[in-house]
């Protein structure tokens, strides 16, 4: 906890975790992605599905695929920015099983042919967990610098990786390890104190065992 | 464990160090998020502008998505201004400040989460009248908001400041307590009497549960603001009186945890009881959802 969890965040109302926090939600999604998001398929569950429209989370998830930040004053005119910008974007409600009750899946296309399938959590206080992207379960902030690795499940990897990191400064605030099955893919994701720089992140995608790197930064 | 975890902590900072007070929440809060305390300073400066900001930017015609809120703030301050209110100009200063940043806050706009957003009101509803009726510098405001945060850290941490776990007694009543703090501060008062303010404002607040009609942070939130601006202005007046808390400010926080944990499900922002069961805002939720 911050003292800027106390007073703050700076934000556009009416709720921390359904509106901030939904607007975190779109802003990290879109990072995630990596590109201009041309498409979006949203379900909202739990809470989020009961009271999202009189919180405007609806709103807030499409300010922040378009890059919103939290306290944007243009937050409340969202769906008309999207329109100007060409984003096209459609909401659902439903449950989403064993999900936090303030849970949105966002499925996205993007400009250059990204694609992305992302559940996220508003867990009060506007902050936000990435739960799920693909078929990868995890659990992160975004609020850091975060790698998300898909390797080969077979020793030394994480010792590499962490290698690579050491080298470059980079201290680890938290390390998870994930894996489907014993000698299949598994998944690291790494919360960073500092950025990681591209050449970093070049020198972790060539370690031998590493499938994919993703990076998103912070806000 | 966070950074602050006890008032009693607080007050044996104060004790052990000639700094005062919100100096060493800052020094230490700033190194915890591996920030310069030039950074913290600039970040809270913002944040009191932004509360500055919100309040000025206040309109009388703006309504709510539901439409349920809208225009109070306008007829509380203009019943102040014709002279006829009972408490005068201060306090009705406070009363139309808590109103409107609740009302903004229920219209979309933007504010200052403090330490919550349905709760935004009552710290700028005591800040900024009072630092109108005594003259108090920007600078002093900013330090209040790092005393009002230290006190609020160790609530959250003890309890919640959340209504969906603890009801609006960890949202309004945190705010509450807060605000009286920070009012404490400001007038001079000690940590001692900071301590008291804080214990008096919970106690106050203790078992208030959280009921917004429809899930919305409408009714009854935008009013609960000025409750709980009320409440921050009396325990800081009783404590800086000499008035003491008989029961320490960390047993009061940990059993406004207990209260918290008691409650049922209905009464922690589902909308499902208290005022959001009443008739009449069943009707509401029906009219607005079946719109």
């Amino acid at each position: 906890m911050d003292i800027f969890d106390l007073i703050g965040p700076i934000m556009v109302g009416p709720s921390s975790s359904h509106t901030a926090g939904a607007v975190r939600m779109g802003l990290a999604c879109r990072r995630i992605l990596g590109e201009e998001v041309s498409e979006a398929d949203i379900t909202l569950s739990g809470s989020f599905a009961a009271t999202g429209r009189g919180h405007g989370t609806d709103r807030a998830i499409v300010a922040g695929l378009l890059g919103m930040t939290p306290d944007d004053e243009r937050v409340p005119s969202s769906f008309e920015a999207a329109r100007d910008k060409g984003l096209l974007f459609s909401f659902a409600f439903g449950e989403i099983p064993l999900s936090h009750p303030n849970t949105a899946r966002l499925q996205l296309r993007g400009v250059h042919g990204a694609e992305a399938d992302i559940e996220a959590a508003s867990i009060g206080g506007g902050r936000i967990e990435i739960r799920r992207i693909g078929d990868m379960s995890l659990c992160f902030s975004a609020e850091h610098p975060t790698l998300i690795i898909r390797n080969a499940d077979r020793p030394g990897t994480v010792a590499e990786v962490s290698r690579v990191l050491s080298e470059g400064k980079i201290n680890i605030a938290t390390f998870q390890v994930n894996r489907n099955n014993r000698g299949g893919e598994a998944v690291m994701v790494i919360e960073c104190d500092t950025p990681v720089t591209g050449e970093l992140l070049a020198r972790i995608r060539s370690l031998p065992g590493i499938l994919r790197a993703a990076y998103i930064d912070r806000d | 464990m966070a950074l602050f975890y006890s008032v009693r902590q607080l007050e044996e900072m104060e004790m052990a160090s000639a700094l005062p007070l919100w100096r060493q929440i800052l020094a230490q809060s700033a190194e915890e998020s591996g920030i310069s305390q030039d950074e913290s300073l600039a970040r809270m400066r913002a944040s009191l502008h932004a509360m500055i900001e919100a309040d000025e930017a206040y309109d009388p015609g703006q309504l709510s998505h539901s439409r349920l809120i809208g225009g109070d703030a306008e007829r509380m301050r203009s019943y102040v201004a014709r002279g006829e209110s009972i408490c005068g100009e201060f306090v009705g200063a406070v009363l139309t400040g808590a109103i409107r940043m609740g009302e903004c806050n229920a219209c979309m706009h933007r504010i200052v989460a403090a330490p919550t957003a349905g709760a935004c009101g009552v710290m700028p509803a005591v800040l900024l009248p009072y630092a109108r009726a005594h003259g108090t510098s920007e600078d002093e405001l900013v330090a209040a908001l790092y005393i009002a945060a230290g006190f609020g850290m160790v609530i959250a941490t003890r309890a919640s400041m959340s209504g969906a776990e603890a009801g609006c007694q960890a949202e309004i009543g945190t705010a509450s307590a807060m605000a009286a703090a920070a009012l404490v501060y400001l007038h001079g008062g000690n940590v001692q009497q900071m301590s008291s303010a804080v214990a008096i404002a919970l106690k106050n607040m203790m078992g208030l549960v959280c009921d917004p009609v429809a899930g919305l942070v409408e009714v009854p939130c935008v009013k609960r603001n000025a409750a709980g601006a009320m409440n921050a202005l009396g325990a800081a007046e009783l404590a800086l009186a000499g008035i003491r808390s008989r029961v320490p400010a960390d047993e009061v926080i940990d059993a406004m945890r207990a209260v918290g944990e008691m409650m049922a499900p209905q009464l922690r922002e589902t909308g499902q009881g208290g005022i959001a069961a009443s008739p009449t805002a069943v009707r509401f939720r029906n009219d607005f959802f079946g719109k």
